[in-house]
């Protein structure tokens, strides 16, 4: 279908972009890669009467270091972010969650910041935020300030994003390989290129053969991406004969959805499988 | 109304658009370049592809505004001189097309992936192609005409398998 009529304005700084957020308030919409947001005006689910387009704002694409975190610019796209060097080393669990999003067309145009901001729970970067315990950094009139991973998914499609803010840019502290870090994420779904019915983002620090911390990000299971705390406690000290019994408690705490895809009892029950494949995967223990 | 310049199968246009445009929509009604089909509203069956600044992009999700200033190959700019493009070759010659509704969004696919790795497996070209959806062929054809344009020495009937 065609899109809903609405005005459209492409600022060029991120000052810019947020004078016009704070003035159009809820009239205006943000759009970055348009891979979710244009959907959503072809179907005539969203309304904008402004389409803020920031994609072309410099500076906001990119991966750099600062000290012990990665610093990913919101405008990444996520081809950028799976072939990223940087990404690849120090944050690989994103890297491999980022290719398995749609597909490769789709991957060119849709960013980082983009997949955040719509907080989608069916996405598959939300909880691998929550696992990295990243760092959300939002620019506003009043300056920048930073959300956790695990405050800025509020509900459904809801951030703690306000309606005069951009997302900048994304904080994710160091896991890697060299500090007995291993990674994981385990998608399902019933065809090539789905959404994930239910998907497990594994991350893991082995000390002597055993699991020392684990962190597991659910995808699905829920109307925001959530935590598996229950079963990261379980998992803590365990060796490879363990993690099977301590991902029987990864659904606890969730809230599924039942749709015709999958009822939430079948939902809880891929939760505890794929947490358990996920963090074998993730410890090596496989 | 926003002015818009963009260069399409290399030839410059200038013109005013409404912001909710489709670039596919622009393609296709403002430019008469009906060789790139819209085959869905939801962004899943690929037949749309075009190549927008040296990657491939679904046109019916970018705005027209949002190609200003870019540069847009479509699978109607392929052909050099009257002589198809290798991959538009091998889809004629492996009979990769039934209906043809897919092939341009497939080809543009196949093109994108043959630019980042030359020597595809079949497997690798089965995951480019995730974003297209043909309803006709069943894809085997279709992954053995991209392994052909690739030049891979015929495929085994082990390696097109499903
Ligand atoms: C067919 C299809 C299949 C898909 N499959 C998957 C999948 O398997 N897994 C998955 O995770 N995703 C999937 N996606 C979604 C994809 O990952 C999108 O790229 C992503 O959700 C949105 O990123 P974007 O940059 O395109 O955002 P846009 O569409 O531009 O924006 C999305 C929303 O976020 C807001 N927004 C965007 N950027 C900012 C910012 N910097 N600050 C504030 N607000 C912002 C917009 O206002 C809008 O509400 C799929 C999409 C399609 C069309
Ligand atoms: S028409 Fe563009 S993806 Fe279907
Ligand atoms: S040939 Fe008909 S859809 Fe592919």
């Amino acid at each position: 279908m065609i899109p809903p009529a609405f005005e459209y304005t492409r600022p060029t700084s991120v000052e810019d972009a947020v004078r016009t957020l704070a003035e159009r308030g809820e009239d205006a919409k943000v759009l970055a890669g348009g891979q979710s947001l244009l959907p959503l005006l072809r179907m005539r689910l969203a309304f904008p009467e402004l389409v803020v387009d920031v994609g072309r704002i410099p500076g906001l694409r990119g991966v750099r270091e600062e000290g012990d975190a990665l610093v990913i610019g919101a405008l990444t796209s996520h081809h950028d972010v799976i072939a990223d060097p940087l990404v690849r080393r120090h944050a690989g669990l994103l890297a491999a969650a980022a290719a398995t999003v749609a597909d490769p067309a789709i991957r060119h145009r849709g960013t980082l910041g983009g997949s955040l901001a719509h907080a989608d729970p069916g996405g598959d970067l939300p909880a691998v935020a929550l696992a990295l315990d990243a760092e959300l950094v939002a620019a506003g009139p009043g300056g920048r300030r930073s959300v956790p991973a695990r405050e800025f998914f509020v509900d459904f499609l809801q951030t703690a994003l306000r309606p005069d803010e951009l997302l900048v840019e994304v904080r994710i502290p160091k896991t890697g390989d060299h500090d007995g870090w291993g990674f994981h994420y385990e998608k399902y779904s019933r065809v090539a290129q789905a959404w994930a019915m239910v998907g497990v983002a594994a991350l893991v620090r082995r000390e002597d053969g055993h699991i020392a911390e684990a962190r597991i990000g659910l995808t699905n299971m829920g109307s925001t991406p959530l935590r598996a705390f229950a079963a990261e406690e379980a998992l803590a000290g365990v060796g490879p004969d363990g993690v099977a019994r301590a991902a029987q408690s990864a659904a606890e705490g969730t809230r599924p959805a039942s749709d015709p895809a999958a009822s939430a009892e079948y939902r809880a029950q891929l939760a505890r499988v794929l947490t358990r494949r996920s963090v074998l995967a993730a410890a090596g223990m496989g | 109304m926003t002015r818009i310049s963009v260069t399409v199968d290399g030839t410059k246009y200038e013109d005013e658009v409404e912001p909710r445009l489709l670039l596919v929509h622009y393609l296709r009604d403002r430019l008469g370049l009906t060789g790139t089909p819209v085959g869905c509203d939801t962004s899943n069956c690929g037949a749309c592809t075009v190549d927008l600044d040296g990657v491939t992009a679904k046109s019916c999700s970018v705005l027209a505004v949002q190609a200003d200033g870019s540069e847009v190959t479509t699978v109607q700019g392929l052909a050099v001189n009257g002589e198809w493009h290798p991959l538009q070759k091998a889809f004629h010659e492996r009979h990769a097309l039934q209906c043809g509704y897919c092939t341009p969004g497939m080809i543009m696919a196949a093109r994108d992936l043959l630019r980042e790795n030359p020597a595809p497996s079949a497997d690798d070209v089965r995951h480019a192609l995730e974003g297209n959806l043909c309803r006709c062929t069943g894809y085997q054809n279709i992954v053995r005409a991209v392994l052909d344009a690739a030049g891979s020495t015929e495929p085994s009937a082990q390696e097109v398998a499903p």
